[in-house]
């Protein structure tokens, strides 16, 4: 039987195809089935895959977002209070200037208006990120062109701008463009750099802006962003007096800028944890902290997993293809349960031939596993369309949907699974006819 | 028409029977589901905003560069707008019902000293903002055009706790005003936000919706005598009859790049457009709801005609020969049609459990409300009928197997 094992399969193969096309309306349904379930899962999985990504593969566990609790005391449950998902200008410049990390580096978002040189071009609005310059190295971000600004530039408040590429496409055509003053909020700064292809989703490092999508066009120092008077873009969250206004003041009670750090190692972690401790009963002390010391650090995918940055309507349309599937399943199960029982006839003369119940078992899960193959194709072309009916959504993760060679293969590893999972039953349950019982009826 | 001999039947075939009745349940629990949330979907995209929806216009302008002269430059803007032809009123506002931009909240308190805000509530202000929005005052006035505060000022003042600059009055809407004191007149009440600044209702408006976070109820909104201009984020918001939308548009959009052709029109476009806008997930979700439901019922039904299909293959001698003991065409129609019923029955029962374990569920994950208790009678008729629809076919085929059928082997 080993030694045979290659020809029984096509043999086995052949049987399944015969089969199949002796009723063709029954295999159209169950291929249909499968094709359906699998597309619609597929196409749901992948959003899925795609939106619970790692921005930063091999670097968000070394990433941490430190979170610390500068409100009064309303509403301040002890316990159960979050700390704020943001730090204000005070706490984020003392966290920065502590330098207690491996590197640290503070941000926020920002809109400003590109003025081009060329005559043809209007002044448009591009989304900036006002940044120190811990920003580039931390996140390992790559340069086509020129490099970051330092520390230097930071504390001067340097008149310096790094740009994307697809905005130096926009105005150099690609060209190499440091060097070059570019206007904006009429002021001119001198490009020092231009970022290569970056784009990490979910847009971790600053969630209020947008979750997924573009990075951001244009990159300056936080400090110069401050002496321009740059317009600020994104969430604030203020308590007590503070309140409206698109750009908080340095001295107002509301957090708006983002602090992220690295941290090499666990120790240097913990470390870091009773330093942000250390830091709140410090501030507590001197009377500008109301709460007792309330501080979070988690690294960057526990921060994406805190914010619950997938949306909920994608998670039901996952549950919800499943359950598709699932049904798909169980339909397709019982039109293989009727089909195999239909040939009870011919495989009671295959038993009283001499095959064994483990060679019927064989050959009727063969047939099941083509049956899954071609709804694993059928399902494929399903979850392109799906996917592009996703793209066609006007979700701002829609032009993620794409499948990749992880998912490609999970593809058809499901469909396969799947029906010969739906095809074990029926094909163990026509194993077990009595072969005299079947020649009887002929 | 005798059921036993049908269980009987179906005892012998329990697997096939057991799959069709779980594929049943699956598909109704699901359906109910999926049903019961679109109708959410439908409910929330139905919300009012308040506001004269069909009227309004919305552009949302932005400088280059710092603007010292940003309220001079506002009032001349909106003069201009109130000129054009067509043009009802004209106001410069923060933020728009149901628009999902420009957040701005407060935390009320009934008390000065209250630990916790009583309730949390959309913040409006600008210029004409009541009037040009459509928003009927119920009882009140509304702010007279020397109550309202500068923006610039108010901020500093705010950060200073300097009472003297900041605003002392506020209009609340109907919502906040039954919730806040129900039974009693608003009018003359005192409100306290931030730190303790008091603020006194000269005004109840009609109901206001949120810009966004419509869970935290959907007509909690008060308006504040601020001004402000498009620099501090503003949009000017233009009021006119409904044909004539388009074309006050372009000329508005004309007349301010004539005034100052230095700024950037960041977004423009009717009320209607960003309504629809801030519904568009919810819209797309129900129609992926809705295609779900009908390829679900497709599968199950065409699963329904397979095997009740093979079943009639199965048994047309045995069909043949109770025909040929005296059983009409009818009677075998109708044992089909039974058999379907019953499954279906079995399988409807299975499928509400399942469905309010899955809207169980989903009420912990999803803060959805519960099942409504009419989806069950509703769901169950749905299909009880697309049994029978489905059976149809093949029990047609098997009422029309002939009595001479017994006498032959097959």
């Amino acid at each position: 039987m080993q030694t045979q094992g290659p020809t029984m399969f096509s043999y086995y193969l052949n049987l399944a195809l015969r089969s199949l096309r002796r009723t063709p309306i029954l295999t159209a349904l169950m291929v249909l089935a499968i094709a359906l379930g699998i597309g619609a899962s597929m196409t749901t999985l992948t959003v899925l895959h795609v939106l619970s990504g790692d921005p930063l593969p091999g670097r968000s566990s070394s990433l941490y977002y430190p979170q610390i609790d500068p409100r009064d005391d309303t509403g301040y449950v002890p316990g159960k209070s979050q700390p704020m998902d943001q730090v204000s200008w005070i706490d984020g410049m003392n966290l920065l200037q502590a330098k207690r990390a491996d590197d640290q580096a503070l941000m926020t978002g920002g809109s400003v208006a590109i003025q081009p040189a060329q005559a043809g071009l209007d002044p448009f609005y591009q989304t900036a990120r006002y940044t120190t310059a811990g920003f580039f190295p931390m996140f390992g971000v790559p340069f086509r062109y020129g490099r970051a600004w330092g520390a230097a530039e930071d504390a001067a408040s340097a008149r310096v701008v790094v740009i994307s590429s697809k905005l130096n496409d926009k105005l150099y055509g690609g060209g190499d463009s440091t060097g070059r003053m570019l206007r904006l909020e009429g002021q001119a700064l001198r490009i020092v750099g231009v970022l290569g292809d970056w784009r990490p989703n979910p847009h971790f490092y600053d969630l209020d802006v947008r979750n997924y999508g573009d990075s951001e066009g244009v990159y300056l120092p936080l400090s110069t962003s401050q002496d321009l008077h740059l317009a600020h873009l994104g969430g604030s969250d203020c308590w007590g007096n503070g309140g409206g206004g698109v750009t908080p003041s340095h001295t107002a009670p509301c957090v708006w800028l983002q602090f992220w750090v690295q941290l090499d190692t666990p120790a240097r972690a913990a470390a870091y944890r009773a330093f942000l401790i250390h830091y709140s009963q410090e501030q507590e002390s001197l009377g500008r902290f109301m709460r007792p010391p309330n501080v979070r650090l988690r690294n960057l995918m526990q921060w994406l997993d805190h914010k619950q940055v997938v949306p909920g309507d994608v998670q039901l349309q996952t549950w919800l293809a499943l359950g598709f599937l699932l049904v798909c399943l169980v339909n397709t199960v019982g039109l293989m349960l009727a089909k195999f029982m239909r040939r009870a006839a011919e495989l009671g003369v295959r038993r009283a031939l001499g095959a064994s119940k483990s060679a019927l078992f064989a050959q009727l899960l063969v047939e099941s596993g083509v049956l899954g193959l071609a709804g694993g194709v059928g399902g494929l072309l399903l979850a392109c369309l799906g996917l592009w009916l996703v793209r066609r959504q006007p979700a701002d993760y829609a032009s993620l949907a794409h499948l990749d060679g992880s998912m490609l293969a999970t593809t058809f590893l499901l469909a396969v699974g799947a029906s010969l999972l739906a095809g074990v039953l029926p094909a163990w349950s026509a194993c077990q006819i009595a072969p005299g019982l079947q020649l009887k009826t002929l | 028409m005798d059921i036993l001999p049908i269980l009987s039947t179906l005892r012998r075939h329990k697997i096939t029977a057991w799959l069709l009745i779980l594929e049943i349940a699956l598909t109704c629990a699901i359906v109910c589901n999926a049903v019961f949330l679109i109708h959410q979907r439908l409910q929330r995209m139905d919300i009012p905003s308040g506001i004269a929806e069909r009227e309004l216009l919305q552009i949302k302008l932005a400088y280059i560069g710092d603007r010292p002269d940003a309220y001079a430059q506002a009032q001349s803007d909106l003069a201009t707008l109130r000129q054009i032809p067509g043009v009802q009123a004209v106001a410069l506002v923060n933020q728009l019902p149901l628009s999902g931009h420009d957040m701005s909240n407060s935390g009320l308190k009934l008390r000065a000293n209250q630990p916790d805000n009583t309730l949390e509530v959309a913040s409006y202000y600008g210029q004409d903002l009541l009037a040009t929005l459509g928003v009927r005052l119920v009882s009140g006035r509304d702010f007279r055009p020397g109550e309202l505060l500068d923006l610039k000022t108010v901020m500093p003042a705010l950060h200073g706790n300097e009472m003297k600059d900041l605003p002392h009055t506020v209009i609340v809407d109907q919502a906040v005003a039954a919730r806040l004191w129900p039974g009693r007149d608003a009018l003359g009440q005192t409100i306290y936000v931030g730190n303790d600044i008091p603020l006194r209702v000269v005004g109840v408006s009609a109901s206001l919706a949120r810009p966004d976070d419509l869970q935290q109820g959907a007509q909690y909104s008060i308006v504040y005598p601020i001004r402000l201009t498009a620099a501090e984020g503003g949009s000017y918001v233009i009021r006119t009859a409904p044909q004539d939308r388009q074309q006050v548009l372009k000329s508005a959009l004309a007349a301010l790049k004539r005034l100052d052709p230095n700024r950037i029109v960041l977004g423009h476009g009717t009320y209607g457009d960003l309504r629809h806008a801030f519904f568009r997930d919810d819209r797309a979700m129900a129609g992926i709801l809705t295609g779900v439901i009908v390829a679900l019922l497709t599968v199950t039904a065409l699963g329904i005609v397979g095997l009740a299909s093979f079943w009639v293959g199965q048994r047309r001698r045995a069909i043949g020969v109770r025909r040929a003991l005296g059983a009409t065409r009818g009677d075998i129609l109708r044992y089909f049609q039974t058999e379907n019923f019953l499954l279906a029955t079995f399988g409807i029962v299975l499928g509400m459990v399942l469905a309010y374990g899955i809207n169980l569920s989903l009420m912990l994950h999803y803060e959805l409300p519960r099942l409504p208790a009419i989806y069950l009678p509703v769901g169950a008729i749905a299909l009880w009928l697309l049994g029978q629809l489905a059976v149809l076919g093949p029990a047609l085929r098997a009422a029309a197997v002939p009595p001479v059928v017994a006498t032959r082997s097959v």
